[in-house]
Order: structure tokens, then C-alpha cells, then sequence
């Protein structure tokens, strides 16, 4: 008997892993490497295709309308986050620990997160709407703010935030829901003895417990509003003027509107190395002050 | 200091978790001893004002604290898993019930920190995490945030049971310690009838919910008033042979005959030893130690506890050896009667 030769072993790993690798190809790698090929190229028609370096890299950095969708789309993911994981928590908080209302309170919670999102983006734009919904009537109407979406940027802004605050703070909730669920009942006692106070009992035992699930909620949040697309092309369509253009916004435009594929191949290219640094420093950053 | 609870009792879906509970405890420890859901805890629980009872009181000092909510009674409390603050050095843990307080500000708050830190000896880790220590650490942390703060009761709940051997012996010793200059009602609970005993403070047995005996632990050891309490105070277990008293005794009819495993011997110890011939089943060595399973006639099982190893051969025939003196005699309800084993003989 001989031993089974230790490198044919290795080769049948590779046998397995291949599935995953040809799937990754086809779904990833190769659709990126599409973008890079692009990006990289002037392309005027199938067979006519000037190979260009990096200009446009340095065009998609020096347009003014790009600059101004990426510091548009940092401030909304910067707000987005400000809002949702605070209220996220405290909805969590708030929710019933044990009983017939946890259910209850967890549909009650998820709904939103249930509705497709092109869906929430039609339901918004027409409960906004100053003349027939009700949430923009009520505002326009009864509270007598002079409320527009479709004129007013600050309206259409407030409204996108609002409606991602609506769509994506149950998520937060939930995670933190369950965050809290898995603290042993003693650490709560433990409190009530010492007299501890709400204040301390959250900072002290449920905020630490947190950490975890926190970290997912803040990456989970930052890369999808930063990404948004659909609710605010549904609602404003980028607009009024230029007030809620996000990048993917203003990158299918660029890309499928006017074609332009090369600058806009570079600039996603830009565009998704940006999302990664800011999830790696994120990423960094919350495991790192745990310790 | 006196804690009293008078005629409390406790029912939960139905069923009774303590079933008209009076008990009177002085300054110093009170070992409350029991086997699992004998409704150790949910005395605490009670105690601590977690548990609300169904009828009776709690009193703390002569005062009535059944109404008073947890935050303002004045106790602390050991659990049986290492709860401390995660987010917190250890410092900050044992600080946290002085600063809660009131009663302790700036420099006498560092002082007693340091104090109780040194007794439990945490003196060297009070920078670090909870996380970052052992469990035997934690749980001394947790002791430490317990004794910190001059409180009325101090309950611990089994606090030794999660620990590993070593540490048990260890911070057992130390606790009778610590617990002897305790300004207050110390109550812990144990199943361990090895901590009852080297605590040797006055003790209640504890059993379905009820309290079955209260007095010294050492006296119901030798003379257990119950079979209950007899086999709550035994570890290893009492071994439990069936009997019948002889004629003209002050007692008649069957009984249970207690006999603890190391009064079983190989040989007679005495002219008035009882033999009974066995066949050995199994040897379990523990090193110091060896129990010997042994299967007498008419299919009854008897461990001895013998010290020091031992080989024996399973299916082996033997001899084992009971001083009647030592046998525990016990009627059909489980009480104790006033006969020696020489009274008795056994069943088959």
C-alpha cells in the first residue's frame, strides 16, 4: 500500500472549490472586468475602440457634477446613519421583551422591509405629494409648511431621507432586537441591585452587547445608501435640478443615457473602490475600539 | 441584623416553587442547602426582591420589605454565572454599586475598591476587561462587587458551582473568611454538602420548596432527622438497603436502612460488623479514592467509598463489612427512628 501522493490530494481540493470559482467568475470577476476594459478604452462602436490609459480616470475625478454626487451621496449616507442606527436601537429598546405583543410588535416592525423597493418608491411619491397624498397634504395643509418635493430641493431631499429612514430603520431595529435578546436576564438584576439607572443599564450592559450586530447594521447601511438607486429614481428621478442625484444616479445616466460607457466604466470603477475603503475603515474602526 | 421570612410561598404555572417558607437568620452566614429545584434560587429571588411572593413576607431588620422594589432595598447578590459589566475594567465593577451608593465619595470610593480588591485577590487585574480574566477571576470579581457596598443582605446563589475543582477548595476556604466580618445577613445557597459542612454555619435544608430542618449542619449530619435531610448532607450518595425491625423493639414492620459508602469496609472494623457477601460489579479509581459497586443478594446495590486504589476484578465474589452503629434507620415516610442498626435485619 502507498500512501496517497499528498499534491493529487491538493489537486482534488481545487475540484471542489471550482463550482464556486467558475460561479464568482460569471456573476463578478468577469462583469468587472468588463467595466475595467471600458474604462480603459474610447469606445465609438463595436469594432472601433481607441485604447485611451487613464484619462478617464482623471476626467470622472475633475468633472464638477461628479465631485458634487459624491459629497451629495457621503452627506445622505452620513445622515442615513446618524438617523437610522440611534432610532434603530431605541425602537429595539422599546419593544417588547416577552409576551403575546412580541409578534405583534416584530410584523409590525418588518412590514416595510417586506415592500419591494422600486414599490416603496412609488408609495412615497404619491402619499408625498402636496395635492393628493396624505403625508404631503398633511404637511402642506394642516401644519401650513409650504411643502413641494417635485419644486423644492430641501423638500425632495427631506423626503428621500425620510423615506429611507422609514424603508431601513426596521432592519436596524431588528438586529438590535436581537442583539438584546441574548442577554442573559441576570445582567439586568445585576443592575436593578446596584440601583443602576435606564441611562446605565443601556450604556453599560445592553450598548456593549451591541457592538456586534452594530457593526453589521452601520456596514449594512452605509453600502446600501450609499448605493441607493431605485427609491429616488422612482420619486424625483434626481431632481429638482440636480438635488437628488446620487452617484447611481448619476452613473446609469451616463452610462445607458448617454452612452458615454468609458467615462462611466471609470468612474464606477472609482466609485466601488470608494464603498470598499470606506467598509474597510468603517470595519476597522468599530472592532477596533472594542478591544 | 435579622432577616425573616414569614409563611412565604411561591407558585409559578401552576406549580408551587415554596410552600410556606418561615425562616429567621442573624447577623453572619446562613447556608441554604438543597438539591436542584428545591426552590433555593426563587428563595433568593424572593429575598432580593426579584421575585414577588404569592402570600407572606419578607422582613429586613423588623422592617417589612415585601413592597419595596429591588433598586431600594439594600442588598447585593452572587449569581451562580460570572455576571460583571463587560464594557467596565474591574475596577470600575467593584466601583459601581459605591457610586451608586451615596454613602461613598472620591477617596473613600479608591480605598474600598482597593481594599476588597487585595481581599479577593484582584489587586494586580484592575485594569483589565472581564473578558480577560479566568472564570475563577470573574467570579471573584462579582464577589468582590458584592462585598464593596455594607449592605443589610448579601445572597450568594451557588457561586462555586460553575468553577472548576481546584478553584472551588480554593475560594471556598476564603469565603469563610471574608463572610465572618460581613455586617450583615450573609445567605448562600449550596447543593455541595462539602461547603455546608466546611462552612459550618447554621444551615436550612431546603427540599421541594420546603424548608425540611434548620440547625447545625454538623449535628444533622451525624443524626439526620429525615431521609430527605440525610441524602441532601451525602455526597457520594447514601446507599439505601430495605429492612425489617426485629420483635419487641420500640418500632415494628419495614424500613429503609441508610448507610453512608465509607462505612462500608472489606473487612470487619469491630466484633459487631455486619457481613454481607457481595459480588463486585465495578471499581471507579479516583486516585485518592476508589468506589467499589458492589451487587449484594436479592439485587440490591451497595457503593463503598474506599480510600487509597484498588484493583478488583468485575464478577468477583467478596465480603463487605457494616457497623450497625453507623447504620442510619429509617421508617416507610422517611423519618428517622431511634434504632441502631443491630435492631434490624436486612431484607432477603
Amino acid at each position: 500500500m502507498t500512501r496517497p501522493d499528498p499534491r493529487r490530494r491538493a489537486n482534488r481540493a481545487w475540484l471542489l472549490v471550482l463550482p464556486v470559482v467558475v460561479s464568482v467568475a460569471f456573476t463578478a470577476v468577469i462583469p468587472l472586468m468588463t467595466v475595467v476594459n471600458f474604462s480603459v478604452q474610447d469606445v465609438f462602436s463595436p469594432t472601433d475602440r481607441v485604447f485611451v490609459g487613464l484619462d478617464w480616470f482623471y476626467e470622472a475625478v475633475r468633472r464638477p457634477e461628479n465631485r458634487e454626487a459624491f459629497v451629495r451621496t457621503l452627506l445622505f449616507s452620513a445622515q442615513v446613519l446618524l438617523v437610522e442606527i440611534p432610532l434603530g436601537v431605541a425602537i429595539a429598546v422599546a419593544m417588547p421583551r416577552r409576551g403575546v405583543w412580541v409578534s405583534v410588535a416584530l410584523v409590525l416592525v418588518a412590514l416595510p422591509l417586506l415592500i419591494p423597493w422600486n414599490v416603496v418608491g412609488t408609495i412615497w411619491q404619491i402619499f408625498a405629494r402636496p395635492d393628493i397624498g396624505l403625508g404631503g397634504w398633511t404637511v402642506a395643509n394642516l401644519l401650513g409648511v409650504d411643502y413641494n418635493y417635485t419644486l423644492d430641493s430641501t423638500d425632495a431631499w427631506i423626503t428621500i431621507l425620510v423615506m429611507d429612514v422609514w424603508h431601513w430603520t426596521p432592519l436596524v431595529a431588528l438586529l438590535a432586537y436581537a442583539g438584546l435578546r441574548s442577554i442573559p436576564q441576570p445582567y439586568f438584576q445585576a443592575a436593578q441591585i446596584d440601583g443602576a439607572s435606564a441611562w446605565a443599564t443601556f450604556r453599560h450592559i445592553q450598548l456593549p452587547r451591541l457592538r456586534g450586530v452594530l457593526t453589521i447594521a452601520i456596514l449594512l447601511r452605509f453600502m446600501d445608501s450609499f448605493m441607493i438607486y431605485t427609491e429616488p429614481f422612482v420619486v424625483t428621478g434626481g431632481g429638482p435640478g440636480n438635488a437628488t442625484t446620487f452617484l447611481s444616479i448619476l452613473l446609469s445616466k451616463m452610462a445607458v443615457g448617454q452612452f458615454d460607457v468609458g467615462p462611466a466604466g471609470a468612474f464606477s470603477l472609482i466609485y466601488f473602490l470608494v464603498v470598499q475603503i470606506l467598509c474597510y475603515v468603517f470595519f476597522t474602526a468599530l472592532t477596533r475600539s472594542g478591544r | 441584623m435579622t432577616l425573616i421570612l414569614d409563611r412565604v410561598s411561591v407558585r409559578q404555572r401552576g406549580e408551587i416553587w415554596l410552600d410556606d417558607i418561615r425562616l429567621e437568620t442573624g447577623t453572619g452566614l446562613t447556608t441554604l442547602i438543597g438539591p436542584l429545584n428545591s426552590g433555593k434560587t426563587t428563595l433568593m429571588r424572593v429575598v432580593a426582591g426579584l421575585q414577588p411572593p404569592d402570600s407572606g413576607r419578607v422582613l429586613v431588620a423588623g422592617k417589612d420589605v415585601t413592597s419595596i422594589s429591588v433598586r431600594n432595598r439594600s442588598i447585593a447578590f452572587v449569581y451562580q454565572r460570572f455576571i460583571n459589566y463587560p464594557s467596565l475594567t474591574i475596577y470600575e465593577n467593584i466601583a459601581s454599586p459605591l457610586r451608586l451608593d451615596g454613602r461613598f465619595r472620591g477617596p473613600a470610593i479608591d480605598r474600598r475598591v482597593r481594599e476588597v480588591a487585595e481581599l479577593m485577590g484582584l489587586a494586580g487585574l484592575l485594569d483589565r476587561r472581564p473578558a480577560e480574566l479566568s472564570g475563577g477571576q470573574q467570579q471573584r470579581t462579582a464577589i468582590a462587587r458584592a462585598l464593596a457596598r455594607p449592605v443589610d443582605v448579601l445572597l450568594l446563589d451557588e457561586p462555586l458551582a460553575n468553577l472548576d475543582f481546584k478553584l472551588r477548595e480554593q475560594l471556598r476556604a476564603d469565603l469563610k473568611a471574608r463572610f465572618a466580618d460581613a455586617p450583615g445577613v450573609v445567605l448562600y445557597s449550596t447543593a455541595d454538602p462539602a461547603e455546608a459542612l466546611t462552612f459550618a454555619a447554621p444551615t436550612v435544608v431546603l427540599g421541594e420548596g420546603r424548608v425540611l430542618e434548620t440547625g447545625d449542619v454538623a449535628a444533622m449530619y451525624a443524626r439526620p432527622p429525615t431521609l430527605a435531610v440525610a441524602a441532601t448532607l451525602s455526597d457520594p450518595p447514601l446507599n439505601l438497603l430495605p429492612g425489617v425491625v426485629r420483635e419487641g423493639r420500640s418500632a415494628e414492620g419495614g424500613v429503609l436502612l441508610g448507610i453512608r459508602p465509607h462505612q462500608v469496609t472489606l473487612a470487619p472494623r469491630g466484633p459487631g460488623a455486619v457481613e454481607l457477601p457481595a459480588e463486585i460489579r465495578l471499581a471507579e479509581v479516583t486516585g485518592s479514592a476508589t468506589f467499589l459497586h458492589l451487587l449484594l443478594r436479592g439485587e440490591r446495590h451497595l457503593v463503598a467509598h474506599l480510600p487509597g486504589t484498588w484493583r478488583f476484578q468485575p464478577g468477583e465474589a467478596t465480603r463487605a463489612y457494616v457497623d450497625p452503629a453507623h447504620v442510619l434507620v429509617f421508617d416507610e415516610g422517611g423519618d428517622r427512628l431511634p434504632l441502631s442498626g443491630a435492631e434490624v435485619d436486612l431484607h432477603g
